[in-house]
Parts: C-alpha cells; sequence; structure tokens
C-alpha cells in the first residue's frame, strides 16, 4: 500500500487560520472599543456605565429573562414534539416535521408583524374576535402582544424549531436496539423513553436549549417591533438606539460583553454536563429506529402537535395570506374584496425585487455550502482533538452567537471597508458576515453530531491507509448525512431571514429580501410584506425540500 | 446614525479640497437643452436614492422613463435615516452609486452642503415658480416635497365633536392609554416636529404626554397605520400624507391640525457631487421638480407641492389654510441630540 500525501494537517491549519481572521477580527475589535473612551484612551469608562446606569442594567436583566423564559418554553414544547414526529406512530409526522420547518423558515420580524396584526390589544383581530364572541365592551383584551409575555411568546413562537432540529436529528440516529433491549427486559414505553432516549438525546437538547437562549437573547427584529411599544429596550434595542445619532459606539460594545461572557460559561457548562459520559452509539451494525406505538393517544398527539403550530405558522400566514391579496388589513378576503394589486407591484413596479432576490438566493447557496464545510471540519477538528489548539477553536466557532448582528456588522463594516480588505459595496461582505454568524448553530450541530459517532470506522480505514481527510469524508461525513442536510438547511434558511447585520451591510446593488422587507414595513406597506415574505418562504421550502430529497432518497441513509 | 461620527471626518477631509470648487459658482438656472438629454441618453440610467412612499416614488420614475425612453430609473427606498448613513459609508469609502437624493429630514442636506457631498444645480422651474426661501442660495439643494406632522383621530372610535383640537387637549385624563405617537430618535419627521414643538410649546407638554400611557412607535410612519386599524383612537403626531392615504383607502381616520400650529417637514433634493450618471442626473432632477412629477407628489402621493401652480385636491384643507410651527433646519440640526436625549429620558424608551 503505498503511502498517499495527507493534506489533512494544513488544511486543519488553515481552517484555524480562516476561523481566528472570521471571528477574533470582529470580536476583537469589540472588545478593544469597549475598554476605549470616546477620546480614544483606554478606559474602563464604559464598563463602569454599563454596570452602574439603571439605563443599561435593565435591558439587560430584561434580556435575561426573556432568554431564560424563551429557552424553557422551547424545551417543553420542542422536545416532546420532536420525540413524537420523529419516534412514534403519530399520522401526518412529516407534515409537522414540515411546518416546524416553515415555522424556521419565517423572519422573526416578519412572524412579529403577522401578530401585530392579531394580537394587538384594540385592533388585533383575536381579540377582536374575542370581543364578538362574549360581546364584551372596547376595553376587553385577550392578548396583548405589547408586553413581555408578548416578546416572548412571540420570539418563542420561532426559536423552538433551533431545538426540534436539532431532537429531531439526534433521535433519528438513535439505533432502534437499545430501545428493543430496553422493551425486552420489560421496561414500558415511558420507562424506555426515560432510560434509554432521553439520555441519548441529551446532548442535541442540552444544545438545543443553549442555541435557544443564545438566539433569544441577540435577537433584533421581533424585540424592534415589539418591545419599545411595550415600552422596554432589550439588549439588542438598547445597542440599536445607542448606533443611533449621535453614536455611543463604545457603550454598544461594552454592552455585547455581557453576551460573550454569559455563552463561555454556557458552553463550559454543556461541557461539564456531558463531560463525564460518552455518547457513542454509531457503531458498525445498527438496527433501523422502531417506532413506537401509540394506539389511541396518536390522534390526540397530532391535534396537540397542530395547535402547537398554529402559533408560529396557521394563524401568521393566514393574516399575511389574507393581506397579500386584499387592499387593507382591516377588510376580510372574500371575492369582492381579492386583488392582485400587492402581487403585481412587488412583481412588475417595485425595482428592488429581483435584484434582491438573485442576491439573496447566491448568498444563501454560497454561505450554505461553505458554512456547513467549514463547520463540519471544524467540528471534526475539534471532536476528535486533531490539532494543537482544538479548545480554542471551538470557543471560537461559537463565540460569534453571543454577538448581537449588528454589532458584528458594525465590526465587519470597520474591518473590511477599506485597504487591504475593500469588501464592503460586494457581496462578499456579506457573505463573511453570514458564515461567521451561522457558524455557531451549525458547528453546535456537528458537534453533537460527532459525539454520537464512534471513531472507530474511521480509525479502520485509516489503518487500512487512508489519510485523516479521506476518511472524514468518505467514512464520517456520510455517516453524518443527516446531520449535513439538516446543517446546510440551517445556514440556508437562517441566511435568508438574516437582517440585524444584513442592515448595516448592504448597498443598492447587494440589497437583500429581508432588509426589502424591513424597509418596507417603514412605509406602513403590509401587502407588499406579505406578497414579499410568502415569496421568500415558497424559495426556501422549495430549496429545503430539494436538499431533503436527498436525505429520504435513500432508504436507511447514513446506517452501514 | 453612528456613521456619521465615524465616517465624517474622512468625508470632511476627502472632500477638504473640492469644496473651494464647489463656491466658486453660484450656479445660473438651467432650462432643459437638446445637448442635456443627448448627454443624459448616452448614460441611459439614473439612480435615485429616496425616503419618499414606495407606489409614488415608482409611479415616478416609470412616467420620467415613458417620457425618456432612452433613461432607465433605479429607485433605491429606504428611511431617510438609514440613506443618511449609507451615503456616509458610501462617500467615506469612495463609493458612488447615488446620482440624485432626497431626504424629508432637512438637516441631512444642511450636513451633506457643509461636506461638500452636493453638486449644485438649479432647474429653471424652482427659480421661476418656487417661493426663494425653499432653495439653497448655492443651488446645492432646493425643497421638493413637503408634509406635516398631523395629529389624528379615529372616527369610528372618536365623534368629531369630542375630538382634541390641539396639543393640550391630549392632556386631559379621557386619552390616557388612547394615544400612538412615533420616537425623534429614530424618525426625521418626528425629530423635526418634537424641536418645534419643544421651541414653542415647551417641554412641559411632553413630560405631561408622557405620563398618558402613549403606544410609543418608531418610524413617523407607524402612527397613521395603527390610527386606521383602530388599535388607539388618537394619534399625537406622525406623517400626514400616510394618514391621508389611509383616509383615501377607506380606513375611517381624519387629520387634526393643532390650533398651536402644526409643524412642517421640508424634504430636500439635490444631486451628490460625484454622480456616476450627472447629466441624466439632471434631467431627472428638472422633471421631479416639473409640474407633472409636482401633480403626482399631491395627488398620489398626498404631500404638499410648494410650486405654485399644482391645485391640491378638493376636501383637503389647503397648505396656506395651516397655522404651521416655524421650520429651521439650522437649528433643528444644531438642538438634534439635546431633543433625542431629553425625548428618551421623559418618555423612558
Amino acid at each position: 500500500m503505498t503511502r498517499k500525501l495527507d493534506l489533512s494537517t494544513p488544511l486543519f491549519a488553515a481552517i484555524a487560520v480562516i476561523l481566528s481572521v472570521l471571528v477574533v477580527l470582529p470580536i476583537g475589535y469589540l472588545v478593544q472599543r469597549a475598554f476605549t473612551s470616546d477620546a480614544g484612551a483606554a478606559s474602563l469608562v464604559n464598563i463602569i456605565r454599563l454596570v452602574t446606569e439603571p439605563a443599561m442594567v435593565k435591558p439587560f436583566l430584561v434580556t435575561f429573562l426573556i432568554a431564560v423564559c424563551v429557552a424553557a418554553a422551547c424545551c417543553i414544547v420542542a422536545a416532546p414534539l420532536g420525540w413524537l414526529v420523529a419516534r412514534t406512530n403519530m399520522p401526518g409526522r412529516r407534515i409537522v416535521r414540515t411546518l416546524v420547518m416553515a415555522s424556521f423558515v419565517t423572519p422573526p420580524f416578519l412572524g412579529a408583524v403577522a401578530w401585530e396584526m392579531l394580537a394587538a390589544p384594540n385592533s388585533g383581530l383575536l381579540n377582536e374576535w374575542f370581543r364578538a364572541l362574549f360581546r364584551l365592551g372596547p376595553s376587553a383584551v385577550l392578548f396583548n402582544i405589547y408586553s413581555l409575555p408578548g416578546v416572548i411568546f412571540v420570539i418563542a413562537c420561532y426559536t423552538f424549531p433551533y431545538v426540534f432540529v436539532l431532537v429531531a436529528n439526534a433521535l433519528d440516529r438513535i439505533p432502534g436496539d437499545l430501545e428493543d433491549a430496553s422493551a425486552m427486559f420489560g421496561a414500558g414505553t415511558f420507562a424506555t423513553v426515560r432510560r434509554i432516549t432521553l439520555p441519548l438525546v441529551m446532548p442535541a437538547i442540552i444544545a438545543g436549549v443553549l442555541v435557544a437562549f443564545l438566539q433569544a437573547m441577540t435577537l433584533f427584529g421581533s424585540p424592534a417591533i415589539l418591545a419599545m411599544p411595550a415600552g422596554f429596550h432589550t439588549m439588542t434595542t438598547k445597542i440599536w438606539s445607542l448606533l443611533e445619532y449621535p453614536p455611543q459606539l463604545g457603550l454598544a460594545a461594552a454592552a455585547s460583553l455581557p453576551l460573550l461572557i454569559i455563552t463561555i460559561a454556557l458552553m463550559r457548562l454543556q461541557r461539564w454536563m456531558l463531560g463525564r459520559r460518552t455518547y457513542a452509539i454509531v457503531g458498525s451494525r445498527l438496527g433501523a429506529p422502531r417506532l413506537v406505538q401509540l394506539g389511541p393517544w396518536k390522534w390526540p398527539a397530532l391535534v396537540l402537535c397542530l395547535a402547537v403550530l398554529c402559533n408560529p405558522i396557521f394563524l401568521p400566514y393566514g393574516v399575511l395570506f389574507k393581506t397579500a391579496f386584499t387592499h387593507t388589513v382591516g377588510e376580510s378576503l372574500t371575492f369582492s374584496t381579492f386583488t392582485l394589486h400587492n402581487v403585481g407591484f412587488v412583481f412588475l413596479d417595485f425595482s428592488q425585487t429581483q435584484a434582491a432576490l438573485r442576491n439573496t438566493f447566491i448568498l444563501c447557496l454560497m454561505a450554505a455550502t461553505l458554512g456547513t464545510l467549514l463547520a463540519l471540519l471544524v467540528g471534526y477538528v475539534t471532536a476528535r482533538e486533531a490539532v494543537f489548539g482544538h479548545r480554542v477553536l471551538c470557543f471560537l466557532a461559537t463565540a460569534p452567537i453571543a454577538i448581537p448582528g449588528l454589532v458584528l456588522g458594525v465590526g465587519l463594516f470597520l474591518a473590511y471597508a477599506r485597504p487591504p480588505f475593500t469588501l464592503y459595496g460586494t457581496l462578499w461582505i456579506l457573505l463573511l458576515a453570514y458564515i461567521t454568524i451561522e457558524l455557531p448553530s451549525a458547528f453546535q450541530q456537528f458537534s453533537a453530531a460527532f459525539k454520537g459517532v464512534h471513531p472507530e470506522l474511521e480509525e479502520a480505514a485509516r489503518i487500512l491507509g487512508a489519510t485523516r481527510l479521506y476518511a472524514l469524508f468518505s467514512i464520517t461525513a456520510p455517516l453524518l448525512r443527516s446531520a449535513v442536510i439538516a446543517a446546510w438547511c440551517f445556514i440556508f434558511i437562517d441566511t435568508m431571514r438574516e437582517l440585524s447585520a444584513a442592515i448595516i451591510l448592504v448597498t443598492a446593488n447587494t440589497i437583500v429580501l429581508s432588509v426589502v422587507i424591513y424597509d418596507l414595513n417603514e412605509t406602513n406597506a403590509l401587502g407588499a410584506i406579505a406578497v414579499l415574505g410568502l415569496t421568500m418562504m415558497t424559495l426556501t421550502f422549495v430549496v429545503v425540500s430539494v436538499a431533503n430529497r436527498l436525505r429520504f432518497g435513500i432508504p436507511a441513509a447514513g446506517r452501514s | 446614525m453612528f456613521f456619521r461620527k465615524l465616517v465624517w471626518p474622512m468625508v470632511v477631509a476627502f472632500c477638504a479640497l473640492c469644496a473651494a470648487a464647489a463656491w466658486a459658482s453660484a450656479p445660473k438656472p438651467s432650462a432643459v437643452t437638446p445637448a442635456l438629454i443627448d448627454a443624459a441618453c448616452k448614460e441611459g440610467k439614473v439612480t435615485w436614492y429616496t425616503s419618499a412612499e414606495l407606489e409614488l416614488v415608482t409611479t415616478i420614475a416609470k412616467s420620467f422613463e415613458a417620457k425618456y425612453k432612452c433613461i432607465s430609473v433605479q429607485v433605491e427606498r429606504s428611511g431617510a435615516e438609514r440613506n443618511f448613513q449609507r451615503i456616509g459609508q458610501e462617500y467615506g469609502i469612495g463609493i458612488h452609486t447615488a446620482d440624485v437624493i432626497d431626504s424629508s429630514d432637512a438637516t441631512h442636506f444642511i450636513l451633506w452642503k457643509r461636506a461638500s457631498l452636493l453638486a449644485p444645480y438649479l432647474p429653471a422651474d424652482v427659480v421661476k415658480n418656487y417661493p426663494a426661501q425653499y432653495r439653497d442660495p448655492d443651488g446645492t439643494f432646493a425643497i421638493w416635497r413637503a408634509t406635516l406632522s398631523v395629529m389624528g383621530y379615529n372616527t369610528k372610535l372618536v365623534k368629531p365633536s369630542d375630538a382634541p383640537k390641539s396639543f393640550a387637549d391630549l392632556l386631559q385624563p379621557k386619552w390616557s392609554g388612547k394615544i400612538v405617537k412615533a420616537h425623534p430618535g429614530y424618525s426625521g419627521t418626528i425629530l423635526t416636529a418634537t424641536y418645534a414643538i419643544s421651541r414653542d410649546i415647551g417641554w412641559p407638554y411632553f413630560e405631561k404626554l408622557a405620563k398618558q400611557n402613549v403606544l410609543q412607535k418608531q418610524s413617523a410612519n407607524d402612527p397613521p397605520g395603527d390610527l386606521g386599524r383602530g388599535e388607539r383612537p388618537i394619534m399625537a403626531d406622525g406623517v400626514e400624507y400616510l394618514l391621508l392615504h389611509e383616509k383615501k383607502d377607506g380606513q375611517p381616520v381624519e387629520p387634526i391640525y393643532p390650533s398651536e400650529g402644526t409643524p412642517i417637514i421640508l424634504g430636500g433634493l439635490g444631486i451628490m457631487k460625484d454622480a456616476p450618471h450627472p447629466n441624466a442626473a439632471r434631467l431627472y432632477e428638472d422633471y421631479l421638480f416639473s409640474p407633472d412629477a409636482q401633480q403626482l407628489i399631491v395627488d398620489m402621493g398626498n404631500m404638499r407641492s410648494l410650486d405654485a401652480r399644482i391645485k391640491e385636491p378638493a376636501g383637503r384643507r389647503p397648505l396656506k389654510d395651516i397655522k404651521t410651527l416655524k421650520d429651521d433646519p439650522a437649528a433643528t440640526a444644531a438642538h438634534a441630540d439635546e431633543v433625542k436625549k431629553r425625548y428618551a429620558d421623559i418618555f423612558g424608551v
């Protein structure tokens, strides 16, 4: 057997360098600004203001509360939903899975706009129906979306898919043998879930809760639309207001440091919780997962799923659909009010539509492909501890999740707006931003997945003379096929709906869909928002279902 | 936006050299000549950064393209503050995509002119038919459109006789929890209005208003929508043209021109110094100040024109019959920071 050239070491080193540039540059800029006074001298003035001014402390506490509640809500709703879809014989599982993906596709700010139409205290449709149903006076309010619970609710609506996808994918990978063994020893369905299934998906649940928490903490779109009318700031809306003229960049940078510190602390906690157990479950020969028979409970289970999905999907999209084809939000959709006016305007008259669609599509494809590749390599390097300093890489790959997109956008603008890297005004700067932003969730997913794949197969390949890289791409990556596809879809979708960094980095020729929609919201053009939102969802859906065909096309894909 | 501070010194330095050239020549009014049309046709394109309402600007662009078939218009619509930020970013690093720009925030043109980012050009129409106080003496910009920051009420929820008539009326206890308003930190229109009200009526008005449990929106475009949907029955401020738009769409809304005076919002328009299509830009600016475009602004855009020839539609109170608060872009620009900070302190967001 001839010895092949092993490119893996230089490649892994290159990955480390790329990651450092991608992440260290903006974070370094951030930290430096946080410890610099407006005059340019090293100073603690921003930090002192951050911890002493009530106007800064309160948004921080509010944000923490929101993130905790969202993470808890997501876990309570998404983990059982993921189990029902992945491991039971509940009818309509594919549809439920698809609908959860649809709520993931939905940009949070689009959902927030829709929920304003549904649950604004006076004009919200749900409140109007409630009053009409019980013949109550105009002061009776069932839901008030302009409130802390309202903000938590809307954020959770579009964050729970993170947990769901992670859990469902992990459950897809768990072999049936272990559960069968448990059943053979006489354990009931729920004892098996509790003793076998739950511990095996724990890494995915923990990763999901972590991602949900951090997403809720750094989200900008929904709070921007709902929190201010409710009379409070979250950390991100506070940072946005600090970036308004006159800009207080130092304070804005300092305000994102606690987010970074919390991320580090949570990652340590995650490692500590998982550290002493091993989760290698994908060995050489495995049985397909066995579905739990729900018996008479299968229909109530489906009803429960659909009831949950009312909140992110049926109600908001119902209202958007109606708005797309009527002249005003208030009128109901009938044959006489039906109009294609909004559709015609968006596709025929509105000059930004075409460019935005093209740019968004190109960026999503590139960010998804390059981001998945990068996350896979980094995930591999850190899971197999293949290079010196893999722990640092692990941190770098997760850190961007704690940087609000707005702040990252500023950092990228300053880093890439002047020579030697004059990328501002091109799609490249957006691509860099997207890859940096999307890296953490894809990386989290791959590290959870790698923990589930025992290295024995790779080792076998390497004993037979394969290089590390060859083993990765020919053995491990196919085993992780569903994780690879899921990560690709994750990035594609999340790039599509990313707003906060794009809003700072787009120019006339590099406009993207999310920014167009946000701009339309400023002119109250709800009809056009509805049309573009629905277009965006259709586009994503087509791409994602094609990608998923790859998974379902091969029976028992990913298992030898 | 924050790029004012970051990019501004760069911009100022970059442009200092060119400034001398700019003030040497106060422009003469220019007419549309066949030579200009020829040169514009060769450029074939004009890029317009605008913050006016989307359907209006799209229609104006289309009508220009119909008149001059050799030129296409690329419309870049965004909020005025965002356009301002974008120009700062782009000129700071030498990207020149904008030809013609307009802004609803008149202070922007003061800052742009100060940084010498504007190319002087004075259409003949402006000199002949617009009041002289509404254009820059050096010809770098002119007021292209005007609107008002009005109060308003929902006619389904409030009887006309009960509706407030003045800012002072909004402070009555019965309107507690019933008012929606926009924020000067996010909207140039509301900044202009807030400065004018604080100057002529005083900050105690805002201090008392803050105790009325108002629904605080960001953009000046939001409150008319909330009023139309009946989310709140009273609007304390917001752009008049969108309120009139809602009314035309059949929503139960009616503007209120407060007895103390209504803040007027002047929107300037000019050509960028490094416009990539300078001749097309001139031809386009000419068109934007022509009666054709101005009539569209009034009829379709529901805004106010300063062109003496334009007729206001029936049923709308003419601008000359409305008592307005004095507009003063220079003073607004000078007090902007103070106004925003004080407002945020009073309202808590």
